[in-house]
């Protein structure tokens, strides 16, 4: 095999394992988006504020220090524990529970049946609320986040892909984070997980159905606040997972709510209502981004990654508004 | 099908037990008055039709039933017992199950997926359970799939079990809006224009199903319809509503000679 096949081939992988965090993001979307028709700015916050929040609880930080300290003239920082990770997470977990039953009832609950622009403008304020709170809880400093997985390349994939490649070339093996691998691994699980859910129990078609039509929800007795809140939780599980996987790569830091925006060209590619076109739309940039600037790039200086996606999506836009997998668009006359 | 509710058959003479009453209902939206001061009941076990001309309230009227509307005044009555306003998700569970005029199915669901719907208010799992499937979810969901499984036998609709709903022609749409309804084993079933649309065999089959659940299940049925020749075949008594008001209430065969109704809704019929 020739290295410029193993070397694009990397490029490809390690683009459908970016693609699959963009698809978790878009996913998170799509759940609330479809649900209750609200386009929720904040998803990407709440990836944030759910790294924040487990870093915080498994290094034993105590939240509101600097307030505490302010207020009462204290200088308490830490509880002095750490505690396991699982349980941490189990306890984010919670906290983002809470978190969605709050935002239900104190601010959707009193929003129902206004225009999705005033949804959507609480969602903005929602988003700047939480990275105010997670800043005043946990402080703004960047953390790392270490929840076990095994980073770094793969010394076994180096010397298999070196085999590979012909005799005499000038090949060192292929390089692949294994954090990445992990990720992926995980994401597939709990995308997985979310189908057989919505699929075969009682809550998961109660969910479909009120994303389906809330009149005939109504009538066969489900309750749209408690499926608001679930939805809400749901998404902020999985706000939880990505959250957790771009923290360990990259640090939890506030630039960490941006990768929300690299969810917005995955939801033009995939609609606003597909599951299935989250995922494939995630796919689709993720390989497409990195492709382009392994091809592309170097001949037009480099950092297409920027823009390339959102000039795809655009493209998208102009050709098939709905999405590759979005229900038609037929104007009703 | 041997698992449905027995509360037998209503006897034919004697008259039933009140299910629900309506007490000098009204309705209004905004200046228009839907419902005006409408009082009537529907009795156990019986079919009630309630008819009348295009926006007479009919629909409006069922939407109160269900929940959907509040009226400004007047009462509801069920199984003996004054309702206080709540919601439409509260009063399924209290029994009461509907279809609607223009169908509403959950349109991305299967056949089947939307009657599993309909069953909602008779699964109590709690949701952990259901996320891993643990015993007494795994039973109620398997015992509530043979309960469907039922249905779809009694409607004659397995040859669409798992087609996306979406796809149905609408009179077999119709038809799983039915079993949806049916699903949930209610009290009292609400039908808004069961027929409407439907070819001649279509409505055969449909008013079928509904002698047949109100005979083997001893269901309770209220219905809106336009086909007279239809309402008076299957119904046990009737409800006239003419802009908002009743003005008739009666056994076929009364409202058919009352001259009021003949004269509103008939219109030219009086020569
Ligand atoms: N949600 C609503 N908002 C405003 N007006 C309404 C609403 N629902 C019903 N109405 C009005 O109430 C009146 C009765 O309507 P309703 O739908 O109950 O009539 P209907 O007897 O079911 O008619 P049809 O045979 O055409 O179905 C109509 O004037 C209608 O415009
Ligand atoms: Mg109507």
């Amino acid at each position: 095999m020739s290295p410029t096949f193993l070397y694009t081939l990397e490029v490809i992988l390690n683009g459908l394992m970016a693609g699959v965090m963009y698809a978790l993001v878009a996913l998170g979307f799509v759940l609330i988006f479809k649900a209750s028709g609200i386009f929720n700015y904040a998803q990407g916050v709440m990836a944030l504020f759910a790294a924040l929040t487990l870093v915080g609880i498994q290094q034993g930080q105590v939240p509101f220090a600097h307030l505490i300290n302010a207020v009462f003239g204290t200088e308490v920082r830490d509880f002095g524990w750490t505690v396991p990770t699982l349980l941490a997470i189990l306890l984010a977990l919670g906290v983002m529970v809470l978190f969605a039953w709050a935002v239900n009832a104190l601010v959707l609950r009193h929003l129902v049946n206004q225009a999705p622009i005033i949804l959507f403008m609480a969602t903005i304020g929602l988003a700047y609320f939480m990275e105010g709170l997670g800043d005043l809880m946990w402080g703004s400093d960047l953390k790392t986040l270490d929840v076990g997985l095994p980073s770094g390349g793969s010394f076994w994939l180096e010397d298999v892909t070196r085999g590979w490649a012909a005799e005499g070339a000038d090949y060192y093996g292929m390089y692949i984070d294994l954090l990445d691998v992990w990720a992926t691994v995980i994401a597939v699980a709990l995308v997985a997980a979310l189908m057989l859910f919505s699929q075969y129990t009682r809550t998961g078609r109660a969910l479909r159905a009120v994303a389906d039509d809330h009149q005939a929800a109504l009538s066969v007795g489900i309750s749209l606040r408690v499926i608001w809140v679930i939805v809400w939780s749901i998404a902020g599980f999985v706000a939880l997972v990505a959250g957790i996987m771009w923290g360990a790569k990259l640090g939890v830091q506030f630039s960490l709510s941006l990768i929300a925006l690299k969810a917005l060209p995955v939801l033009m590619l995939g609609g606003f209502t597909s599951i299935p076109g989250a995922i494939v739309g995630g796919l689709i940039i993720g390989v497409g981004e990195k492709l382009f600037e392994f091809s592309v790039g170097p001949l037009i200086g480099g950092a297409t990654e920027n823009w390339f996606a959102y000039v795809l999506a655009l493209l998208f836009l102009v050709f098939r508004p709905q999405g590759l997998f979005g229900e038609r668009i037929i104007e009703r006359v | 099908m041997s698992v449905a509710p027995q509360s037998g058959p209503a006897p034919a003479q004697a008259p039933a037990e009140v299910l629900m009453e309506m007490r000098d209902i009204t309705l209004r939206f905004g200046g228009v008055v839907a419902i005006r001061g409408i009082s009537f009941d529907i009795r156990a076990g019986e079919i009630r039709a309630i008819i009348g001309p295009n926006g007479a309230g009919k629909s409006s009227m069922l939407n109160v039933i269900n929940g959907f509307y509040h009226p400004q005044e007047g009462e509801v009555w069920f199984r003996g017992q004054r309702r206080k306003p709540m919601k439409p998700h509260q009063i399924a569970h209290q029994g009461i199950a509907r279809t609607f005029q223009n169908i509403a199915l959950f349109k991305g669901m299967s056949t089947l997926d939307n009657i599993m719907t309909g069953r909602f208010t008779r699964m109590r799992a709690p949701w952990w359970q259901q996320a891993v499937w643990a015993g007494p979810a795994e039973r109620e969901e398997v015992a509530n799939r043979a309960f469907v499984e039922h249905i779809i036998d009694f409607l004659e609709i397995q040859a669409i079990r798992k087609t996306p709903v979406g796809r149905l022609p609408y009179g077999l749409q119709k038809r799983v809006e039915l079993g949806r309804a049916l699903a949930a084993e209610p009290k009292l079933l609400l039908l808004d224009e069961p027929m409407a649309g439907m070819n001649v065999e279509e409505k055969e089959d449909m008013s079928r199903f509904i002698l047949d659940v109100n005979d083997e299940f001893g269901t309770t049925i209220a219905l809106i319809e336009h086909d007279m020749g239809v309402v008076m075949d299957i119904s046990d008594r009737v409800v006239v509503m003419d802009y908002g008001a009743k003005i008739g209430d009666g056994t076929p065969d009364e409202v058919r000679s009352n001259p009021q109704v003949i004269d509103a809704y008939l219109g030219v019929a009086h020569d």
